[in-house]
C-alpha cells in the first residue's frame, strides 16, 4: 500500500508531475545522446588517425620520430619484418614506407607535403589511400614515375590528372635530390589537411629519388583489433630489444588525439553532472512543494501513528517512483535517438574545417557504451534520491499538533 | 490502573511577543470505558489537552500517563508507536487520506501494526459495515458526504481496538442530524467495546450524550461531574 500511496499522491497533481517527469526524461535523454556523440566522435577519431597512415603499431629506428629524416632510416627492413611470422596475432597485416619532409612544386606553386613512398600492394590492407582514389588510378608497384596526390592539393595547385608535378627533398648524401612525377590519380580523405599532406609514390620511386637503397623509414602494423595493441607492442619491444628499432603504439604516436581521449571520460561525467544539477533543483523545488503542500496531511500521517522515518521513506518512494518512469523513458528516448542517428550519422561539414585540428572528421556516428548509459541512469537515480532526502527529512520533522491546526 | 491521568499539566504558546497560557495545572484522571466531554468555549484549552493526552504535543510543565505509563519524555518514535497501538484519532476535519478509498483510509492503521493483507481488509469491511457504510468501501472521501467521511475517521479510529479514543470537536462540521447519528454510534462502540472516549465539544447536544462532562475556561478545570447519559 505504500507504492499505491506514494503512486497516488504523485498523480495528485497531474500537471506538476508531468513538468517534473519531462525534466527527468531530457535529463536522461541527452546524457545519453551526448555521450554517445561524444564516444562517436572520439571512435572517430581514433578510426580515421588509425586510417591516416598510423596504424595500430609502428616500427622505426631510434631518432626518427624526433627528426624524421632519410639518415635515420630502417636500413634492413627483411630483417625485421622475417621475424614477424610466428610473432604477430592472426590477421596482422603490415606495410613498410618510405617517409620524409619534401617541397613540392609546379609551374606556379610550391607547398610543404609528406612524401609517402608506399608497397601499393601491402598499403591496401593498411591505411586508407588504398580505397581513397576519386579520380585516376591507384598505384602500380613497379611504377617508378606516378604519384598520388590529395584533392584539395590538386586545387590549391591548379592542377589535375596526367600533370607534372616536381618533388625536392633531401637524399642519404645530404645532397638536394628532386623528381617530376606525373599525376596518375587524385585521393579523397576524411580531412582536407590530410588531402594538403601526404602525396605518394611506390617504395621504388621514393627509395631511388633519396638514393636509400633498400631502406625504409617505417612498418606501420594492423592488428584484427585494436584491444591487442598494447600487447603486441610488447612482444614486439621484447623482440626487438637491443636494437636501434624503436615500437610505438598508435596511443603514443597519435599523442594529442590519445589525451582527448582521456579527457572524455572526465567530459562525460561533467557533463551528466552538469544536466543533473539543473534537474536536481527541478526535483528540490517540486519535492519541497509537494511537501509543504501536505504538511497537514503528513501531521496526520504522524498522529495515526507513522514514525518519522517512515514518513521520510514514503516522500522517498514518491521521488524513486518518478525518478524510475522518467529514467526508463528517457532512456528508452535515448536509444531510439541513437538508433536513428547510428543509422545516418550527423554531418558536420559545414564545421568541419575548424574541428580538423583536433583530428574531428565531417561524419560523425554515435556510439553507445552500455556503461556509459548505465553511469547517466545512476547518477540520475543516486543523486536524484539524495536531493529528494532534504524535503523527506522536512516531512518526517512534522509536529502532528501545529501541521494538524494548519500552522 | 487509570486509562489517563493528567498531573499539574501547564501548556503556553508564544504568539509574537506575547506568551498565551493555553492550560494551567490540570489535574486530571479518567478511568477505563468512560464517556467523557470536555466542554467550554473556544480558547478554553479542549485541544491542547486532547494534544497533550494522544502525544500529539508536549506539555511545558506536568505529568501525562496512559495506562499508567509517562509519556512526556518519550521520543518521537515511541510516541508514534504508543498512538498507532493504544489511541484512535478523530478529527474536526474528518482528516481522510484523500487519495485512498474509505476501506484503504481505515486499512491504513493495520497496514502500520502490520496486519497481513487478507485480515486487514476483512476488518477494514466489518468495521466499516458497523458505521453503516456498508457498500462505499471504495469510495473515495471526495466521493463521500461529511457524515459518511467522518464515519470512516471513526471506523479508522477504533479498527485496530485502540484502549482510547480523542475526538476533537467530532460533530463541528456536521449537520445535527448527521452529528447526532454519530454520536449515537460513538455510544453503541463505547458500550459494546469498552472503548474510552474522551471528546471535546462546545455543542450543548453531544455533552448531552457525556456520562462525564468536564468543563474548561482560560486552561483551567472548572467543573467536572459524572451525569446521565442520552
Amino acid at each position: 500500500m505504500f507504492f499505491q500511496l506514494a503512486w497516488r499522491n504523485l498523480w495528485r497533481n497531474p500537471k506538476r508531475t508531468l513538468i517534473l517527469l519531462t525534466a527527468v526524461v531530457i535529463g536522461i535523454w541527452a546524457m545519453i545522446v551526448i555521450g554517445t556523440l561524444m564516444r562517436g566522435i572520439s571512435a572517430q577519431m581514433v578510426r580515421h588517425g588509425i586510417a591516416t597512415l598510423t596504424g595500430h603499431v609502428q616500427i622505426h629506428r631510434l631518432g626518427y620520430r624526433a627528426d624524421p629524416v632519410v639518415e635515420n632510416s630502417i636500413l634492413d627492413p627483411q630483417k625485421v619484418t622475417e621475424r614477424f611470422p610466428g610473432l604477430l596475432p592472426a590477421g596482422t597485416r603490415w606495410a613498410p614506407r618510405i617517409r620524409v619532409p619534401a617541397i613540392a612544386g609546379n609551374a606556379r606553386h610550391t607547398a610543404g607535403v609528406n612524401l609517402v613512398g608506399i608497397d601499393p600492394l601491402a598499403e591496401k590492407g593498411v591505411s586508407f589511400i588504398g580505397t581513397a582514389v576519386a579520380e585516376g588510378e591507384y598505384l602500380k608497384p613497379e611504377d617508378e614515375r606516378s604519384i598520388l596526390i590529395g584533392k584539395a592539393l590538386a586545387d590549391q595547385f591548379d592542377t589535375g590528372l596526367g600533370k607534372k608535378l616536381v618533388l625536392m627533398s633531401q637524399d642519404t648524401n645530404q645532397e638536394i635530390a628532386s623528381r617530376a612525377y606525373r599525376i596518375s590519380g587524385i585521393y579523397r580523405a576524411e580531412l582536407e589537411a590530410t588531402e594538403k599532406e601526404f602525396v605518394f609514390v611506390t617504395l621504388p620511386a621514393a627509395a631511388g629519388m633519396l638514393r636509400l637503397g633498400r631502406g625504409i623509414s617505417e612498418i606501420s602494423l594492423l592488428f584484427p583489433a585494436e584491444g591487442i595493441s598494447e600487447a603486441a607492442a610488447a612482444r614486439l619491444r621484447d623482440t626487438f630489444a637491443g636494437t636501434d628499432l624503436e615500437i610505438s603504439t598508435w596511443r603514443q604516436l597519435l599523442a594529442m588525439i590519445s589525451g582527448v581521449l582521456e579527457l572524455y571520460d572526465g567530459i562525460i561525467f561533467i557533463w551528466f553532472l552538469v544536466i543533473f544539477v539543473a534537474m536536481g533543483f527541478g526535483i528540490v523545488n517540486t519535492f519541497l512543494m509537494a511537501v509543504l503542500e501536505r504538511l497537514r496531511e503528513f501531521g496526520l500521517l504522524k498522529a495515526l501513528g507513522m514514525k518519522p522515518g517512515w514518513i521520510v521513506r514514503q516522500v522517498l518512494v514518491e521521488s524513486l517512483l518518478l525518478l524510475l518512469i522518467g529514467q526508463i523513458v528517457g532512456s528508452s528516448l535515448g536509444l531510439l535517438s541513437y538508433w536513428g542517428l547510428a543509422r545516418t550519422g550527423i554531418d558536420l561539414s559545414a564545421v568541419a574545417e575548424g574541428m580538423e585540428y583536433v583530428g574531428m572528421t565531417r561524419m560523425i556516428f554515435p556510439v553507445l557504451l552500455p556503461r556509459d548509459a548505465l553511469t547517466a541512469n545512476l547518477v540520475v537515480f543516486l543523486l536524484g534520491l539524495l536531493v529528494s532526502v532534504y524535503p523527506a527529512v522536512k516531512a518526517g520533522k512534522v509536529t502532528p499538533a501545529k501541521a494538524l491546526a494548519g500552522g | 490502573m487509570k486509562m489517563v491521568l493528567c498531573r499539574g499539566l501547564r501548556k503556553i504558546y508564544r504568539q509574537g511577543k506575547m506568551d498565551v497560557v493555553a492550560l494551567d495545572g490540570i489535574d486530571l484522571a479518567i478511568g477505563k470505558g468512560e464517556f467523557v466531554a470536555l466542554a467550554g468555549p473556544s480558547g478554553s484549552g479542549k485541544t491542547t489537552l486532547l494534544n497533550l493526552i494522544g502525544g500529539l504535543d508536549r506539555p511545558d510543565e506536568g505529568e501525562i500517563h496512559l495506562q499508567d505509563q509517562l509519556i512526556n519524555d518519550m521520543d518521537q518514535s515511541r510516541l508514534a508507536e504508543l498512538r498507532l497501538r493504544q489511541i484512535g484519532f478523530v478529527f474536526q476535519a474528518f482528516n481522510l487520506i484523500p487519495v485512498l478509498s474509505a476501506t484503504e483510509n481505515v486499512e491504513f492503521i493495520l497496514l502500520l501494526q502490520g496486519v497481513e493483507a487478507g485480515e486487514r481488509r476483512q476488518r477494514a469491511r466489518a468495521i466499516l459495515d458497523d458505521v453503516g457504510l456498508e457498500g462505499l468501501y471504495d469510495r473515495r472521501p471526495a466521493e463521500l458526504s461529511g457524515g459518511q467521511q467522518q464515519r470512516v475517521a471513526v471506523a479508522r479510529a477504533i479498527v485496530s481496538d485502540p484502549a482510547i479514543v480523542l475526538a476533537d470537536e467530532p460533530t463541528a462540521n456536521l449537520d445535527s442530524t448527521t452529528g447526532q447519528g454519530l454520536l449515537e454510534m460513538m455510544k453503541e462502540m463505547n458500550e459494546k467495546k469498552r472503548v474510552t472516549f474522551i471528546f471535546s465539544t462546545h455543542d450543548a447536544m453531544v455533552m448531552d450524550y457525556a456520562r462525564r462532562l468536564i468543563l474548561l475556561h482560560d486552561g483551567r478545570i472548572v467543573e467536572d461531574r459524572q451525569k446521565e447519559g442520552k
